[in-house]
């Protein structure tokens, strides 16, 4: 099946690739997309699918839009134009996590690990031994060992991030989004959260979107990369990552993996170069 | 090292060493610098049953009293103002102006609207104090951090929820930072307005009277119990903020 995709791959890519990646149902869909900012445009018509239940790794050129990209599906700024729909729903009918890549400035650090944890869960009107039950279910189920009474400000930035990823899983999300998380952690820590994020994928089948300028990160966790051209940002290539998980440190020199990793290089490279 | 603790004492030493030298060497008349213990004497017999203690006191509640009303008033209108960019806009003038007009000026203005009595003292500090709040405050509602709004937005948090939830908290240190300019500025004002004709108490006019009557120990007293009193309210002040804002600087 690999040696498939990967012949599939060697043909040169369709004039206009389409929004998805084909096969299953798309879990986003975004249609005519189109955002500016001070007459720059950064989206143009864009149009995207999200598969349901899979990973998609985001990447791109720096100010592609990468970012611009899951703010706008995850509302936190307006479009232009366009349409997106979480399985032909609202933003305001679905629920949804997102995590920063600046933890440090995304949990409260006048609450508690805890607190932070449970904030939203008050804000949709739980109760107080509910709450406190779901969180230790997300502790336990993670195999998270952080002391949660302490404050952000006294943990390990890896182990802040592991608390925003919990804050943002409590409320069982359908869509996770993640603007590089990882990318303040040193490289040790950067390859437990990885770790951290598959076991999370794999036992919850959230749908995924991770951006990422960590080529090697965006593979290894990705079943499809959405590769971006410099702006107006079109989709350059949305190849699919079939590599069996769950994923470990050989998948890395699995001469799949580096094909894979080479061929997105590939695009990426032509992209920067235009 | 055990020694570097000993370190804050080496100034005040130092500025003993200092006067007596100077006053020993004469350089100095001595009616107009009585040696430190002279001076330490007086301040002792003044806050232990002296007129100073009254005074002493005096100042104190009328500077407390201030800051409470500024405090009252300027926080919320703080949170207000800073909530709404355009309010803020529209305003900031007249906030800048008066926050860089001396308060003292305001002085003999207040006088004629309030009378010689202490409530005169206490506005015209609650006054300056207010805009030093007012102006920390809307700041640090309008320089909430951006990703922690987005945060709590993205979490579902409706505006007014943000606010109370997220914006309130994160302007919390700077709103310390406003408190305790204020406190300052209002125990100058209150000092300053003490030795104003018609005051009858208050640290402000002991240091008044006593160089009025040539008393100068007593008068170097006065001013180290203003001293200790200003430094007391600025350490009580950080000790409340660092339980309080425990995250600030972090
Ligand atoms: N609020 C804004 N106002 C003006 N321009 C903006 C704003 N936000 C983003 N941009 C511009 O839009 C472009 C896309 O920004 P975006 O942050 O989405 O890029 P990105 O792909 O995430 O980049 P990076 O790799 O640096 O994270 C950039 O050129 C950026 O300068
Ligand atoms: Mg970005």
């Amino acid at each position: 099946m690999v040696a498939t995709t990967l012949q599939l791959l060697e043909t040169a890519p369709p004039a206009s690739p389409s929004p998805g990646p084909g096969g299953g149902r798309p879990h986003i869909t975004i249609r005519g997309l189109c955002k500016q900012f001070q007459g720059v445009t950064i989206y143009d018509k864009f149009d995207l699918d999200v598969p349901r239940g899979k990973f998609v790794s985001v990447f791109g050129p720096n100010g592609c839009g990468k970012s611009t990209l899951i703010n706008m599906i995850a509302g936190l700024i307006p479009s232009d134009a366009g349409e997106i729909l979480f399985d032909g729903k609202t933003l305001a009918q679905t629920k949804i996590g997102y995590v920063f890549q600046n933890y440090r400035e995304a949990l409260f650090p006048w609450l508690s690990a805890f607190a932070n944890i449970e904030y939203p869960l008050k804000l949709m009107g739980v109760g107080k031994a509910e709450r406190r039950e779901k969180v230790q279910a997300l502790v336990d189920h993670m195999g998270v060992k952080i002391d949660l009474v302490r404050y952000p400000y006294e943990m390990s930035g890896g182990q802040q991030q592991l608390v925003s990823i919990m804050r943002a899983l409590v409320v069982d999300p359908e869509v996770l989004f993640l603007d590089e998380p990882f990318s303040a952690l040193d490289y040790e820590m950067n390859l437990f959260m990885r770790e951290q994020l598959q076991r999370i994928f794999v036992e919850t089948g959230t749908t995924m979107v991770l951006v990422s300028h960590d080529l090697e990160e965006a593979v290894y966790l990705a079943d499809h990369v959405l590769l971006l051209s410099r702006r107006p940002a079109r989709i350059a290539d949305y190849p699919l990552i079939p590599l069996a998980r769950p994923r470990n440190d050989q998948t890395m020199s699995d001469p799949d993996f580096v094909a894979l990793k080479g061929h997105c290089l590939e695009i990426f490279q032509r992209e920067v170069r235009r | 090292m055990n020694r570097d603790k000993l370190l804050p004492f080496v100034g005040v030493v130092g500025l003993i060493l200092v006067w007596y030298v100077g006053y020993w060497t004469r350089i100095v008349d001595p009616v107009l610098l009585p040696p430190p213990h002279t001076a330490a004497a007086a301040l002792w017999k003044g806050m232990l049953g002296g007129n100073l203690y009254h005074d002493f006191i005096r100042t104190v509640a009328r500077t407390l009293i201030a800051i409470a009303m500024a405090a009252a008033i300027a926080i919320p209108l703080g949170i207000l103002l800073g909530a709404s960019e355009k309010l803020y806009r529209s305003v900031e003038f007249v906030i800048e102006f008066f926050r860089s007009t001396p308060a003292s000026a305001m002085f003999p203005l207040f006088l004629v609207i309030f009378g010689v009595g202490d409530k005169t003292k206490i506005y015209v500090a609650a006054f300056g104090a207010a805009l030093v709040i007012l102006f920390n405050v809307a700041y640090g509602v309008m320089n909430a951090r951006k990703t922690r709004i987005l945060a709590a937005k993205v979490m579902g948090a409706s505006r007014w929820v943000i606010m109370r939830d997220v914006i309130l908290w994160e302007s919390m240190p700077q709103t310390f930072v406003g408190l305790r300019n204020g406190v300052s500025l209002a125990l100058v004002i209150v000092v300053v307005a003490e030795m104003f004709i018609g005051s009858v108490d208050g640290l402000g006019h002991r240091v008044f009277e006593a160089q009025q009557l040539f008393e100068m120990p007593d008068m170097y007293a006065a001013i180290f119990a203003a001293g200790a009193l200003g430094y007391g309210l600025n350490v009580a002040l950080l000790r409340l903020e660092k339980s309080f804002v425990h995250w600030s600087g972090k």
